[in-house]
């Protein structure tokens, strides 16, 4: 890497201080306050606080709910990532064609991205609801069987990750669109030459030559997944039914601001901290050897 | 133009601006501010604002500023964080199932005690029962009783003439299954619902039928450590409710008040919910169709109880100056005034939470106009209220009915029977109250 140079000594520290200012202030400070909140009993008001240990760690781990509502997060975050992902890659694929009205899909297939994921999961809502939902309603015709997620987990479980990844393809796209446009057509005319089909310039050229857009999506889509959903689950599920949608985000916020278990809520906290810096940390030091730049 | 005239001209705007704020807001200034936090959306929010602009327009020491904040939880939640931040709202607005977190808080300064601090007599005998004892402690009063309603039972009239039923409301469960399946049949989409599924379904059929809830008569008697929701009782009314599921004649459909747009749109035949419904249905369904309303069902074979009252109070929190808890108190005394119990319980459906209120309405004829305001009043006079009806105070009972709800749904969906789905609900709840006795031992 090119090494910088600048005269004054002190200018890259003053440069870089507002940076660190923010990420002190609005990250390490909270952060601190959580870990330090994980370890005691709090009440609401604050007037009381019990040091107890790992006591709080302990109570969520011992909790059957807890696992189920990881073990639920983890489906949800492969699944909405790699479904994501390759429906964002073969439209990009598509939306790459010379096509007249190119940059007007474009624009259309970006759209999503920028809604707010409250405003996507209150819109999904509309469709899917099972009583005044335009879809249960010409299901309705179909088939007898009714898609009532207010009683069917399942069904629950999959609306969310259906806006979920609708939420996210903007983004996906743009990111893939804009990978596709930097291969050189030279390359897959060369391969065209040599007699590579479609399938098999894709495999071999394409799909290799994205890897680096990919890696970066895949950490991007996992975090999003694990922790910016929060707006779609409490706008369409509010985790229920039973505890099918409770994603550890949701449950975090839930235990602390609904039920007031402020010591435990930072205890959830902690854990969803601890494993998005081992999923971030093994990525780069992983996956990233296998990246073609 | 040049600069300098330029720069001329702001700074004299500049005064001018400054002259004009401080000029002619000065006795609006004057005036104390009492800030108010509340939970009440769409057109209870409405009343909430002119109840308030009615009290600063009747006198000119005190402007008590109205400030929506989200749903009962964010309420909550924003006093709590402002009262952390030492910047509490003087009144904030905290549903039932917030009162012994604010009991045990020692954050809120006890009307009880506002009042007399401040010379003004009210007669708190006049409250009516629940009331009054749901919020009080050692015989005063916390907090300001101002929102409280009972669940009361619902039925649209043209649902019931398309599966011919007679205009009467089921008085009985096993009529609610029976009119509910003749309107399914009839093709309705949803014969029976409720919303507010725990309060409705768990919490008020426990009173409803004098059965215990928890230990420490329902927390009344010390903290209570205990739910006692899987009995006998809890599991019948579970497997009439699984059934109904199965058979299609109850339809779940979901926590909080969601349900009540299912109502709302003509869909229900039979429903659940607070009477304050009252208000929101009569605009929602003018002009689409007719309903009327009962008292709660009751399950043959078992005592009658009473119903338990929900919504909300108003707790004074610590923190602010004497003079503006005068002001409080002023405010207080008018929201207490006989003329203005009636007004809201006219308008929103809310009970009359007074003896005064109660037979003004009765005077003036708002029950003979609207006899569905007079459901709730009538189902509490006719209920027989015991040490389990009295009321429920828990720690941490929002996880608590959290913890119910997510029972129900897996009794509902057929996951878990009644009895395995009531006895988790339980082991979750006793374990978030022995956390909550643990802070407060």
């Amino acid at each position: 890497m090119k090494r910088a140079v600048f005269r004054n000594p002190w200018l890259p520290y003053v440069l870089v201080a507002p940076q660190v200012a923010i990420t002190l202030g609005f990250f390490f400070w909270p952060a601190f306050g959580s870990v330090r909140l994980s370890f005691y009993r709090a009440s609401p008001f604050g007037d009381r606080l019990i040091f107890v240990g790992l006591g709080n760690f302990q109570r969520l781990f011992a909790d059957a709910a807890y696992l189920r509502s990881a073990v639920t997060s983890v489906i949800f975050s492969f699944i909405v990532t790699l479904v994501g992902l390759a429906l964002a890659l073969v439209l990009a694929s598509l939306a790459n064609a010379k096509i007249r009205g190119l940059a007007l899909y474009r624009s259309l297939l970006l759209w999503p991205y920028g809604i707010a994921p409250a405003i996507a999961g209150v819109l999904w809502l509309f469709i899917f609801h099972p009583s005044y939902g335009l879809l249960p309603y010409l299901l309705s015709f179909v088939t007898s069987y009714q898609f009532n997620w207010f009683l069917k987990g399942w069904v629950a479980l999959t609306l969310i990750i259906v806006t979920a990844v609708w939420k996210q393809f903007g983004y996906n796209l743009a990111f893939y669109l804009a990978g596709l446009q930097a291969i050189e057509a030279s390359v897959l005319e060369a391969a065209s030459v040599d007699g590579a089909g479609v399938v098999r310039r894709f495999l071999a050229i394409t799909f290799p030559l994205l890897s680096p857009v990919t890696f970066f999506l895949f950490t991007l889509n996992m975090t999003f997944s694990f922790f910016d959903t929060f707006g779609i689950v409490h706008a369409v599920t509010q985790g229920g039914p039973g505890d099918a949608t409770s994603l550890l985000v949701y449950k975090a916020w839930k235990d602390g601001f609904e039920g007031l278990q402020l010591g435990l809520s930072a205890a959830q906290s902690v854990v969803l901290m601890v494993v998005v810096i081992a999923l971030t940390t093994l990525q780069f030091r992983y996956a990233e050897r296998t990246v073609t730049y | 133009m040049s600069r300098t005239t330029t720069l001329w001209r702001s700074a004299v705007g500049a005064c001018a601006l400054l002259a004009a704020v401080t000029l002619v807001p000065a006795p609006a200034l004057a005036k104390t501010e009492i800030q108010w936090w509340h939970a009440m959306q769409a057109t209870l929010g409405e009343r909430v604002n002119e109840i308030a602009a009615k009290f600063n327009a009747s006198q000119s020491e005190y402007e008590v500023k109205t400030v929506f904040k989200g749903s009962y939880p964010e309420a909550m939640n924003g006093a709590i964080a402002a009262y952390r931040a030492k910047q509490p709202p003087h009144i904030v607005q905290v549903y039932e199932v917030g009162t012994q977190t604010m009991l045990s808080s020692g954050a809120v300064y006890p009307v009880y005690q506002l009042m007399s601090d401040n010379k003004i007599a009210i007669d708190w005998k006049d409250l009516i029962g629940p009331v009054k004892s749901y919020y009080s402690q050692g015989g005063n009063l916390y907090s300001m009783a101002f929102n409280s309603s009972t669940p009361i039972l619902y039925y649209n009239k043209d649902l019931f003439k398309k599966a011919s039923l007679a205009d009467k409301a089921p008085v009985t469960w096993d009529e609610v299954e029976a009119m509910a399946k003749k309107i399914v049949a009839a093709g309705g989409k949803c014969g029976f619902s409720a919303a507010w599924p725990s309060w409705t379904l768990v919490e008020n059929m426990h009173g409803w039928h004098d059965q215990p809830f928890a230990d420490h008569a329902n927390g009344f008697d010390g903290l209570a450590t205990r739910l006692q929701i899987n009995g006998v009782f809890g599991v019948k009314m579970m497997e009439l409710l699984q059934r109904g599921a199965k058979e299609g004649w109850f339809t779940y459909n979901g926590r909080l008040n969601k349900a009540e747009t299912n109502m709302g749109a003509g869909e229900c035949g039979i429903f659940l919910t607070s009477s304050a419904y009252i208000g929101n249905l009569t605009k929602v369904s003018e002009g689409k169709f007719t309903w009327g309303t009962g008292p709660l069902p009751h399950m043959t074979g078992f005592p009658q109880g009473n119903s338990i009252i929900g919504g909300a109070t108003l707790w004074v929190m610590k923190g602010a100056k004497p003079e503006e808890y005068k002001g409080v108190a002023q405010f207080f005394k008018y929201l207490a005034s006989t003329e203005n119990q009636a007004w809201w319980a006219t308008v929103t459906g809310y009970l009359p939470i007074s003896h005064s209120a109660v037979k003004a309405m009765e005077a003036s004829g708002v029950y003979a106009k609207n006899p569905n305001l007079k459901t709730s009043v009538a189902q509490m006079a006719s209920g027989k209220t015991t040490p389990n009806s009295q009321g429920l105070r828990l720690g941490n009972f929002a996880s608590i009915r959290d913890a119910i709800e997510e029972q129900m749904e897996n009794i509902f969906n057929g996951s878990k029977t009644p009895k395995q789905g009531m006895d988790d609900a339980v082991a979750k709840s006793n374990e978030i109250l022995k956390e909550f006795a643990a802070l407060y031992k």
